[in-house]
């Protein structure tokens, strides 16, 4: 087996062109796919008029000051603005494509504001509906900054409200319009009102009224005691607890995206290797001679995983080196990479020798190869939820028959820790699943 | 070969072929199209086994020349004869190459690549290989098939050499003017079944003597069977 395994790597060495084609492409569409799932979607161009007044952009809320650019600079976080002055010039950069949308503040918005609610001011949003998808990008993000937007301000609202029952509740100092003055509070009223009725008289006619005004600030001071939190409710009705389950909860966008560009090099180097040097032995009419006594049948498919494996491995080492460079990776790991690189290349190159075998021709065993594994990669990053829960669990068996999915999760496994078993023992059978598959196609290879 | 069958499925592919042959002698087996030549040939290579029947020689002990070469055209001549002496675990392989890079003449190509070589010299690299393990017989399907005829009467002298020095030669050719010049003896086959097992005169005799020329003895004598 080592003689044809080192013929193979003679033939290789041979047509450098065909070795960069199946080292680059791979590695540059990996790179790419890698470098799209590391990175968030670009902020949107947005036109943005502020159209308040220079000094105005404060208003008073009781006796607190509230800024209103502390709340349009949650916009400025998500979108890229572009500061125009006045609306047309707002409609015109959406026109002109310049912009995606326009986001208007209106003057009244202060003044609006500063009611405390009673008046709801209203923010224009002009979008260019030319492409839908953008239109929908851009929406969806102006409608989420939206909300945050006004989750801050009725916060804001809400302590204010807060620090009005307070000193109703607890008395203190209050300063409104320039004047300090010391508000009594319901529980030191309270407390006066039972001191004089314990100094009245038994039998006194004052008695009964003044039970009731007592009556009535106990219940006040006990129900207002509950409005800060009724108030929190109101203001956020909902609270999020966020808890995270599977393997990849914990790890990082930037490791999963390095695990995702490595796999798919894998795969497209061992998948496109095994297919073609495989059906390379019969086109070259090899297999015949092979065939009769000189190296078995299984014996030729071994050699062709393992030429597809070292390969792939090689590749798949030399890219992780290469992206630890500039992402942060735990070096410590590198020998559960190698282990999660070998079974993984193993793999595709199980499911090569089987396309190989099957297809009997370089060219057709290249093109179903290729044609076979982008699908079956695409699908295996399909998460769930994205699509309904029958189609979800077709493409999880899709994704269980190929080894795709396996060592993704073994690459992933070995990159930030995790369980790295389980997806090793699925490439295992996998590999003897299309190992046995390949041994068959055989039988009709000569 | 002794009552070799060769079944696929329904389809009877040989019925009960035996022959022999001796050391030193040309054997050509010729037929129509589907007689059965490639799957004789291939079940005494080995590539394939028998239904039925018995080969007394095992595969290791003949050496084998596919149709079109069976080497690759990536490796160069003496890379290609390499390979193959050490797959067939020849005891001293590049003793092995240079004997047979000096029997085929192509020692001053044994550095090119098979790919750049003409059909003719391809063909001499691929009877090369089959002759590594120096076996006592050795088989070729449709040998000339893809030569010009300057490089055919060169190969018909390398395999009467060959011959010549005690090697047994069988091979299938569609050619039968070649096998009534090149065999000592010929095999007839038709559907699966051995017509004939003897001279290209007893051939010529069998069908009325010598008021045909070869070729149509051969087709007469098939018309006569039914074929």
């Amino acid at each position: 087996m080592r003689w044809l395994m080192l013929k193979d790597l003679q033939i290789l060495r041979r047509s450098p062109l065909l070795v960069t084609l199946l080292v680059l492409y791979p590695v540059l569409i990996a790179l790419l796919i890698g470098y799209a799932l590391s990175r968030g979607p670009s902020k949107p161009k947005v036109a943005f008029l502020n159209e308040v007044p220079k000094g105005q952009g404060s208003f008073n809320l009781g006796a607190t000051k509230i800024n209103g650019r502390q709340y349009a600079g949650k916009f400025f976080s998500a979108i890229d603005p572009i500061v125009v002055h006045s609306r047309a010039e707002a409609l015109q950069k959406v026109r002109s494509g310049q912009a995606l949308a326009a986001l208007i503040i209106p003057a009244d918005i202060v003044q609006k504001l500063s009611t405390g609610g009673l008046e709801r001011p209203t923010l224009d949003v002009i979008y260019n509906a030319e492409n839908p998808l953008k239109r929908q990008f851009v929406e969806s993000t102006i409608q989420f900054q939206l909300a945050k937007a006004n989750q801050a301000l009725s916060g804001e609202f809400r302590k204010v409200a807060a620090q009005y029952i307070g000193l109703l509740l607890k008395g203190g100092k209050f300063d409104a319009f320039g004047t300090n003055f010391n508000v009594l509070g319901l529980q030191s009223a309270n407390a006066i009102l039972k001191g004089v009725r314990g100094s009245l008289p038994r039998g006194s006619p004052q008695g009964p009224a003044l039970d009731q005004v007592i009556r009535f600030a106990t219940l006040a001071i006990s129900n207002l005691d509950l409005s800060n939190q009724v108030l929190t409710s109101v203001s956020a009705p909902l609270a999020v607890r966020t808890t995270t389950i599977g393997a990849g909860g914990k790890q990082p966008l930037d490791t999963f995206a390095v695990a995702v560009a490595v796999t798919i090099s894998m795969m497209f180097v061992c998948v496109l290797l095994a297919a073609g040097m495989l059906a390379l032995e019969r086109e070259e009419n090899a297999f015949t001679r092979l065939a009769r006594g000189l190296v078995s049948r299984l014996g030729l498919v071994t050699e062709k995983i393992s030429l597809a494996a070292l390969c792939a491995t090689l590749v798949a080492l030399a890219m992780l080196i290469g992206i630890g460079i500039f992402v942060a990776v735990d070096w410590g790991r590198f020998p559960l990479w190698v282990v999660a690189a070998l079974f993984g290349a193993a793999g595709f190159g199980a499911l090569g020798v089987a396309i190989g075998g099957w297809a009997r021709e370089v060219r057709a065993a290249s093109l179903f190869a290729f044609l076979l594994s982008l699908p079956v990669a695409v699908l295996a990053l399909v998460p769930s939820g994205a699509t309904n829960q029958t189609l979800y669990d077709i493409i999880r068996v899709i994704s269980a028959i190929f080894p795709f999915r396996p060592a993704l999760d073994a690459m992933s496994a070995a990159l930030s820790g995790g369980g790295i078993g389980l997806p090793l023992l699925h490439l295992v059978i996998l590999v003897a699943a299309f190992g046995a598959l390949a041994r068959l196609s055989l039988r009709r290879f000569a | 070969m002794q009552r070799v069958t060769k079944r696929y499925g329904e389809r009877l592919a040989l019925r009960e072929v035996s022959f022999e042959a001796t050391p030193g002698e040309r054997v050509a087996i010729i037929g129509p199209n589907g007689a059965g030549k490639t799957t004789l040939l291939s079940i005494l290579a080995g590539i394939q086994p028998a239904t039925s029947g018995n080969v007394s020689r095992l595969p290791r002990d003949i050496g084998w020349v596919p149709q079109h070469a069976a080497v690759y055209s990536k490796l160069s001549v003496a890379e290609n004869l390499r390979l193959f002496a050490r797959l067939e675990k020849v005891p001293d392989p590049n003793a092995a190459v240079e004997r047979m890079l000096d029997q085929t003449g192509l020692r001053d190509r044994a550095d090119d690549e098979l790919g750049k070589l003409s059909g003719g010299n391809r063909q001499r690299v691929n009877i090369a290989v089959g002759l590594l393990s120096d076996p006592p017989a050795l088989l070729l399907d449709e040998p000339s098939a893809s030569l010009d005829p300057r490089q055919r009467e060169r190969l018909w002298e390398f395999i009467a050499g060959l011959a010549g020095g005690g090697t047994t030669v069988l091979f299938s050719t569609h050619n039968v003017g070649e096998a009534d010049r090149y065999a000592d003896r010929l095999i007839v086959l038709a559907d699966g079944e051995l017509l004939f097992h003897g001279t290209p005169r007893e051939l010529e005799q069998a069908v009325g003597g010598d008021t045909y020329d070869f070729e149509g003895a051969f087709v007469r004598f098939l018309h006569e069977r039914g074929h």
